[in-house]
This record gives C-alpha cells, structure tokens and sequence, in this order.
C-alpha cells in the first residue's frame, strides 16, 4: 500500500477539507477523488487547461518544486491570478508536503 | 413528477454533463448508461501516461465513486441501449429493461475505424479507444518486439513514442505524405517526423497498407507492395462518431449526430454532446470534433440547455499530445488557405505556428511553448487583429501582443 499524506483545501468560501493523497500523486488527483469542489482540472493533468489553480500558503510555498516554464506559462493567463498561485496538477505528494494547506480560487475559467 | 434525464455513454462528456445539470440545479432523475466495465475515465493518457505504466487504473477514473453517489446519479455500466423509443420516450437496454426519460443526452463517443484489409482479423493486430484496448496490447508491448503502427495521426505516433523509449523496434505506415496531417500544419509534421527518426523509429510516408499475414498470429505486414516482419500491430486510422442508435431513432444523422448551438438534436427532448455530434464550429460550418474540450463544453452547452437555460456553443477548440520531451498544444482550426507564420526555431525544440486568417489569429500550434499556446486561445477567441511581423519577431515578447 501507498503512503498517503494530508492536504488541506479551502474554498473560496471558507468550507475547508482535508484529505489523504497517495504519495506520488499530484496534489489536483487527490482533489478530484475526495470531490473538492472548484478544481475543476478539465485536461485531467496535463498541464493544458490551467483550470486546477490552487493558492499556496506562504509557509508551504518554500517546500515547492520550483514552476516550470510550462506551468508559468500556463498560470499567466490563468484568471485571478495571485503571486502564490500554482497549478496542483504539477505538484506531487511528498512526505514533505505532509499537512500542506491550499487555497481554491473563486473561478477556475 | 420529477422530470428523469437518461444519458447514454459513461465518458467524458457523460461525466461532465452529471456533474453540470446539477451545477445548474436540475433536481430530476439522473440514469447514466455505459457499455464499458468502468466509470467515465480519461482516454488522452491511454496512449501516453497509462500504455507507458506510469499511470495506475485507479488514476484514470474522472471521478471516484461517491461523485456518482452523491449526485444521485444512477450508474449502469456493461450494459449498452439498443433502441431509442421516441414516441414512448424510452431506451431499451441490451439487458432487457426499459428506461423511460423525459430529456435524453447523447454521449455515445465514437469508435475506431477498422482496417478491413486481408488478414485484418489475425491475432496480434490491435486498436486504442479504451482501458480493455491498452491492457490487451500491454501484454505483446514488449522490449525488442517488432510494432508496425499504421496510421501516423496522435495515436500512432504517441505509441511510436512510448515504443521507441521501452526499446520497441518501431516501424510506422503512413498513406498520406506527411505524419499528422488531418491535425497539425506541414511545418508540424516535418518536426515531429523528425523527431520520430532521431528516436529511432522508421517512418514510411506515402505507404498504405494492404494487408497481413501469418500463422495464427500476424506475421508480416504488406505495406506499400512490400511484406515486413512484425510481431504486432497497433492501428490507428481515425475515429468515427456513434450515431447508430440516433440514426435507428430517426434523428438527423450525418457522420454524427447533428445538434444545433444548444447541443440539441432534431428531436427536441434529444440532446447530444461530444465526439459522437456534428455541430457548427465558431466559424460557421459543420464539424465532428474528437477531443476533450468539445465533450467538456458541450456536455456543459447540453446541460444548460436540459436545466432550461441554453446558451449558444461557440468555444475555441483545443488540443493536445505527448510524444517525448515534446508537448504541442494546438487551438482552433487551421485551414489550408490560413496563412502560418513561424515564431521561434524548431531547431532550439520550442517554436510555434500562428494561423491568420483576415489577419487574425485563427489557430496555434505550440510546440513546448505554452505562452504562445495560452496567448492565441486568447487571440482566437477576441478575435484580435495581429501583424504577422510581430507575431515572427522574437525579440517582441507575445505577452505584448494581447
């Protein structure tokens, strides 16, 4: 069995929910498959949608693989977007990233 | 009475649309019907993530169970409707029920086209449409195994690439004269040609395939008045959309089913969304589109119009592949008469090519240059006016052409 760690999504409204993601899996998998609302991930994580963007907070911001050109890219024209802003389907799960808290945007199109 | 919706076909679309009529506050029945064994899942990584290992079962699936659950959507898979009863409004199920509805969506998808040469049926010839379809070729998609792949479009070459890196000896048979070339511009396909060869596949162009041999199992193929040693094929000749059932129905009919701007059929109470319609692109005209972005947005279209409030489809159509290092992001449709104009080098592997038609921006094709991909959906969809010496210059940074 995979290890799994935790992740905190919070909705533009407040509504917060905390999940188990496998390790390995990116951070926009683990939303789809506990129904977190608003990570909408059309493309389904290939970095083609821009349509998964989370907001990092500061503290877990660090512990993050740097963008990619690709996702930077992406994130440019993704709406609201916020210096923190990342895509979840490009970060994986890591016992580093265990108890990370996340920020959904009000709309993803 | 609560109003029932039947949708027909467990994928993306048929996902999409669930998970809209209640986005949109229908609070009727919900029965979703799929032929296949699993719930709606994501087909563009078959022929990339999943065929190459790197993607588990589970993964693929667009939705976990509960979604279903808590939609209160019924969801029957194994089972395919036969028969669309449009005076009763009911469909008839290959396991004998009935189901009676007051709005339908069709979201049948399509199928492959099928080679219907001689030996076309032996053993060890194989097609990529669904989970059932990777996992039977997974098992012959051995290291030193000897693939020809006939069709170079995105599922041959995705495979040839796939191939290629798990040390496959790849041999791909193309008919036209150029690798891609319902999907991508000239410039394109000499790119991704070129790649293809570096990584070690043969391509043979202008080399239609006549036929197959072998003792129980396919042995050789005859491609181009010439017999080569294979020990499996893959095809991948296209897709056609399923309008079967629609057609039985007596719904308008013409390689798919055609919907207006509302994704309705020409049975009022009939709507249809994704690979399977033919519909009227942005730019006037008819089309089949066979992506994502179409079963997403029109499903979304669909449900609007199902929830009484409709609204005219005109998205900017995108797409997308893997093969390699190399991710080519495409939007809009490029014509033959569009004129391209070349932004980087394909030398340096990230480039782009901008379409202008009347001077805007039509299509792009974006090779590892996802800014020029997000820049001209934006272009295309506003409609945007762009000198072409700009949009060529790379000292000009695109972001100042928005």
């Amino acid at each position: 069995m995979k290890r799994a760690f935790k992740a905190t999504f919070i909705e533009d409204n407040g509504v917060s929910h905390t999940i188990e993601i496998p390790e390995g899996w990116s951070l926009m998998e683990g939303a789809v498959k506990h129904l977190v609302p608003g990570i909408d991930a059309d493309c389904g994580g290939a970095c083609a949608c821009a349509t998964c963007q989370v907001y990092v907070d500061p503290h877990w911001a660090a512990k993050l693989p740097a963008k990619t050109d690709m996702e930077e890219t992406m994130l440019d024209f993704a709406p609201t977007v916020q210096p923190n802003s990342r895509l979840s389907c490009q970060l994986r799960m890591t016992e580093a990233l265990n108890g990370i808290v996340l920020r959904i945007p009000k709309e993803q199109h | 009475m609560s109003e029932k919706i039947v949708i027909i076909g467990a994928g993306q679309a048929g996902c999409q649309a669930v998970q809209s009529l209640r986005a949109e506050g229908f609070t009727g029945a919900i029965t979703m019907v799929g032929d296949e064994a699993y719930p709606p899942y994501q087909r563009p990584p078959l022929s990339k993530a999943y065929l190459q290992g790197q993607l588990e079962r589970p993964r693929l699936f667009l939705k976990p169970d509960a979604f279903y659950a808590e939609a209160g959507c019924d969801l029957l898979l194994n089972i395919s409707a036969t028969a669309i009863d449009r005076v009763a409004r009911t469909v008839e199920l290959s396991d004998g029920r009935k189901l009676a509805y007051d709005k339908l969506l069709l979201t049948t998808g399509g199928h492959v086209r099928k080679l219907r040469c001689p030996g076309a049926e032996l053993p060890g010839i194989f097609y990529l449409k669904t989970i059932a379809d990777v996992d039977a070729l997974q098992a012959a998609f051995l290291p030193a195994a000897r693939i020809a792949i006939v069709g170079a479009g995105y599922i041959g070459l995705e495979v040839a690439a796939v191939g290629a890196k798990r040390g496959l000896q790849v041999t791909v048979f193309e008919a036209m004269d150029r690798v891609m070339a319902r999907a991508v511009s000239p410039v394109l396909s000499e790119f991704f040609a070129a790649e293809h060869v570096k990584a070690g596949v043969t391509l043979k162009l202008n080399t239609g395939v006549e036929g197959f041999e072998g003792e129980g199992k396919v042995e050789r193929i005859r491609a181009g008045g010439r017999l080569y040693d294979c020990d499996l094929v893959l095809v991948g000749i296209g897709v056609l959309g399923n309008d079967e059932l629609a057609r039985a129905a007596g719904l308008n009919c013409s390689d798919g089913i055609v919907v207006d701007r509302n994704a309705r059929t020409s049975d009022p109470v009939i709507y249809a969304a994704g690979d399977c319609t033919r519909h009227y692109g942005r730019e006037g005209g008819e089309l089949r589109l066979e992506c994502v972005q179409n079963a997403i947005d029109q499903a979304k279209h669909a449900a609007m119009a199902m929830a009484g409030k409709p609204k005219d489809y005109s998205e900017v159509p995108w797409f997308w592949s893997d093969q390699y290092d190399l991710k080519l992001q495409i939007a809009g449709l490029a014509r033959p008469t569009d004129t391209p104009v070349l932004r980087g080098n394909p030398a340096s592997r990230k480039f782009s090519v901008f379409h202008l038609r009347e001077g805007k921006v039509a299509a792009v094709e974006a090779v590892n240059a996802g800014q020029d991909y997000m820049i001209g959906r934006k272009l295309i969809a506003e409609g945007r006016a762009v000198e072409a010496c700009r949009l060529a210059d790379f000292s000009i940074s695109i972001k100042n052409l928005l």
